[in-house]
C-alpha cells in the first residue's frame, strides 16, 4: 500500500439483524484529498462514519489509517486520538458551557481526568481558541452559551472543535443541513480552506454544496460502491440516475 | 452556583454551627438539638454527594446511603470495640452481641478497629474500593440511565440483606449500639456532642469546597460536557467511564464520611441504614434544594430533614406522604429546586 494513502476501507461489511447496512464496501483516501459521499437513505453513509471511528464494528474487513493501524481494533477515543475527528449530522456541541469552553475542551492535549483536573488555561490554548473563534466567525459569541447559538452557528462550532482536536483526517456528517444559502456557501469556503491541511470526507444530500466542492464523488448504494468519479462523471452514470438522481 | 452563593453557603455553614455551639455552651440551646442539626449536616454531606454525580456527572445513584452506611458501621465497629469491659457480659474483647451469639474470637473483619485513625480511614477506603469495583464494571459496559440506577438499588439492597444476617458478625438486625466512648471521651457528654456537631459542620464544609473546585476545574467541564453529549467527548478522545469512575469513587468517599460523623451523633447503625428508601430520599433533598447546584443539595438536605422531624413527630402517618408530594410539587413546579427560584441558573439546561 503507498504511502500517500489516509484510510483505507477493505471489503468492510456490517449487518444489524440480517440487514447488510455495508456490504463488502471499500474505499481508498489519499492524503489531503477531500471526498464527497453521497447515497440515498440507507445507503450505509453513517455506518460507514460509525465504522471508521470505531462506534460500531464490523463483521468483516478490514479499516487501515495511514499505513498500518486497523482501526476496527480500537475503540472511539484511541481512534480521536489518532488524529480523526468527526461531526455529527445533527450539531453536537455542549450546550451549557460557553463558545470558549466548547473550543478549549477540544483543543488536542491530554485527555486524562488527572491532568484535567489541575489543568489551567496556558496562553499557547487562548491563543487557538482566539484563533479557531476568528475561523468559524464566533468571535463576538465567545462568551454565549453554545445552546443559545443559531442552527449554523453550532454547526460552524463544531466543526470548529474538530479543527481544535488538530485531526489528519476529518468526517463531516451532513455540514449544511438546515443550513441558510449563504451559511452554505461560506462552510464550502471552511471546508475547502480545512483540506489544504487535512483530509476530508464529507457525507452530504445537498447536490449544490457537493458541486460546490468540486471533488471526486462515491456514491453510495445498499451499503456498497456504486460509482466513484467527478460530480459529472457520476451524475452521468445511468445506474446512478436510477437509484438516486433520477428520482 | 457563583462563587457568591458558594461563599455564603460556606459563612452560613460554619457561622450557624458556632452560633448553634455557643448557645449549647451557655445553656440556650439543648444537646439534642445540637445533635439533631448535626445530623441533618451528616445528611447534608450524603446529599453533597449524591449531587456530585447525579447533577454533574448523570448518574443517578439510587444506592448511595449504602456508601453512608458503609461509613457508618466502620465507625460504629470503632465506637463497639471502644466499650471494653464495659459490655453487658464484660468481654473486654468480643461486642456483646458476639458473646450472646457464642463467637470465640474476634471474626479478622473486626481487626484493627480498636485504633481510631484506621477506623476512619476504613470509613473512607471501604466505600471507596465498593464504588471503584462497582463502578469499572458498570461504567467500563457502558451502563447508564435508568439501568444503572436499577443496580445501584439492587447494590445496596444485596448489602441491606447481608448485613441483617448474624453470621456477618456485624450485629445482623440489632446493627451496633450502646456506645459508651470515642478517642476516650464519653459519648453522651456536652462537649463530645458539641465536638462531633462543630466536626460534622467543618467536613461539610471542606466538602462543598471539594466539590465545587472539581466540578469547575477543566475535570468538571468535561464532566457536564459527558452528561449532556457523551458521545461527542469519546469522539474528541476523552474516556468518559474513566471521568465517572473518578467522580463516582469520590462522591462515594465523601458519603462514606458522612455517614461516619452521622453515627456517634445519633448512637446507633443498623442494616435499615441501607433500605433503598434511604437513598431515594437522598436524591429528593436534592431535586427540593436544585440539582447541579451543589449549594442546593445541602439546602434541600436541611430543610426536608427539618420537615420530616417535625412532621414525623406532629402527624406521624402523614410523613410519606408529604415525602412523595413534595416530589411530584418539586418535580412539576421547580424543576430547578429552591435554589433555581434565586438569580439565574447556570450549567443547568439539558
Amino acid at each position: 500500500m503507498s504511502t500517500e494513502t489516509i484510510l483505507y476501507l477493505d471489503g468492510v461489511s456490517v449487518s444489524f439483524d440480517g440487514f447488510k447496512a455495508l456490504n463488502v464496501l471499500s474505499l481508498v483516501l489519499q492524503k489531503g484529498e477531500m471526498r464527497a459521499v453521497i447515497g440515498p437513505n440507507g445507503a450505509g453513509k453513517t455506518t460507514m462514519m460509525d465504522v471508521i471511528t470505531g462506534k460500531t464494528r464490523p463483521d468483516e474487513g478490514k479499516v487501515i489509517f495511514g499505513n498500518n493501524t486497523d482501526l476496527t481494533a480500537l475503540d472511539e477515543p484511541s481512534i480521536a486520538a489518532l488524529g480523526i475527528g468527526r461531526k455529527f449530522q445533527k450539531p453536537t456541541v455542549f450546550e451549557p458551557h460557553t463558545v470558549w469552553d466548547n473550543f478549549m475542551l477540544s483543543l488536542s492535549g491530554d485527555r486524562r481526568p488527572r491532568f484535567t483536573l489541575w489543568a489551567r488555561e496556558t496562553p499557547g490554548e487562548r491563543e487557538r481558541i482566539e484563533a479557531l473563534l476568528e475561523t468559524t466567525k464566533l468571535v463576538e459569541h465567545r462568551h454565549r452559551r453554545a445552546g443559545d447559538l443559531s442552527h449554523g452557528q453550532k454547526q460552524w462550532l463544531e466543526i470548529g472543535m474538530l479543527l481544535a482536536q488538530e485531526p489528519a483526517l476529518l468526517l463531516v456528517d451532513e455540514p449544511v443541513a438546515g443550513m441558510t444559502d449563504a451559511e452554505t456557501e461560506q462552510t464550502a469556503i471552511l471546508l475547502r480552506e480545512i483540506n489544504k491541511t487535512r483530509s476530508v470526507v464529507v457525507v452530504e444530500h445537498d447536490m449544490h454544496f457537493v458541486r460546490a466542492l468540486d471533488v471526486k464523488v462515491t456514491v453510495l448504494h445498499e451499503g456498497g460502491v456504486l460509482s466513484e468519479g467527478t460530480i459529472d462523471h457520476v451524475s452521468s452514470d445511468p445506474r446512478v440516475v436510477e437509484v438516486y438522481l433520477g428520482r | 452556583m457563583t462563587r457568591a452563593s458558594v461563599i455564603l453557603c460556606l459563612a452560613a455553614i460554619l457561622g450557624g454551627a458556632a452560633l448553634v455551639a455557643a448557645g449549647n455552651a451557655s445553656g440556650l440551646v439543648p444537646t439534642y438539638v445540637v445533635s439533631l442539626i448535626g445530623k441533618y449536616l451528616c445528611f447534608a454531606i450524603l446529599a453533597l454527594a449524591v449531587d456530585l454525580v447525579w447533577g454533574f456527572a448523570g448518574i443517578l445513584s439510587l444506592g448511595h446511603a449504602a456508601f453512608f452506611a458503609l461509613g457508618g458501621y466502620a465507625m460504629g465497629m470503632y465506637l463497639m470495640r471502644q466499650i471494653g469491659t464495659r459490655g453487658v457480659y464484660g468481654n473486654p474483647v468480643l461486642p456483646d452481641f458476639m458473646v450472646f451469639l457464642n463467637y470465640k474470637a474476634l471474626p479478622w473483619t473486626w481487626y484493627g478497629f480498636d485504633n481510631p485513625l484506621f477506623a476512619i480511614l476504613m470509613a473512607l477506603a471501604v466505600p471507596g474500593v465498593l464504588a471503584w469495583v462497582f463502578g469499572w464494571f458498570a461504567f467500563r459496559s457502558r451502563v447508564s440511565g435508568v439501568y444503572l440506577s436499577i443496580i445501584t438499588q439492587a447494590m445496596t439492597y444485596a448489602l441491606l440483606l447481608a448485613f441483617f444476617r448474624n453470621d456477618m458478625g456485624f450485629g445482623g438486625n440489632n446493627g451496633l449500639t450502646d456506645f459508651k466512648d470515642i478517642f476516650g471521651y464519653p459519648l453522651q457528654s456536652d462537649g463530645v456532642r458539641r465536638g462531633l456537631f462543630i466536626a460534622s459542620a467543618v467536613v461539610l464544609a471542606g466538602a462543598l469546597i471539594v466539590a465545587r473546585s472539581v466540578v469547575t476545574s477543566r475535570f468538571g467541564k468535561v464532566l457536564i460536557a459527558m452528561r449532556d453529549a457523551e458521545s461527542r467527548t469519546r469522539f474528541l478522545g476523552y474516556r468518559p467511564e474513566r471521568y465517572k469512575l473518578f467522580v463516582f469513587v469520590l462522591s462515594a468517599v465523601m458519603a462514606g464520611i458522612g455517614g461516619a460523623l452521622y453515627v456517634p451523633q445519633v448512637g446507633i447503625i443498623n442494616p435499615s441504614e441501607f433500605a433503598p428508601g434511604n437513598s431515594i430520599e437522598a436524591v429528593i433533598w436534592v431535586a427540593v434544594g436544585g440539582r447541579g447546584t451543589l449549594v442546593g443539595a445541602i439546602l434541600g438536605a436541611i430543610l426536608v430533614n427539618a420537615g420530616k422531624t417535625y412532621l414525623t413527630g406532629a402527624m406521624p402517618e402523614i410523613w410519606l406522604f408529604a415525602l412523595g408530594a413534595l416530589f411530584i410539587g418539586v418535580t412539576l413546579l421547580l424543576p430547578h429546586g429552591i435554589v433555581g427560584l434565586f438569580g439565574k441558573r447556570e450549567a443547568r439546561k439539558s
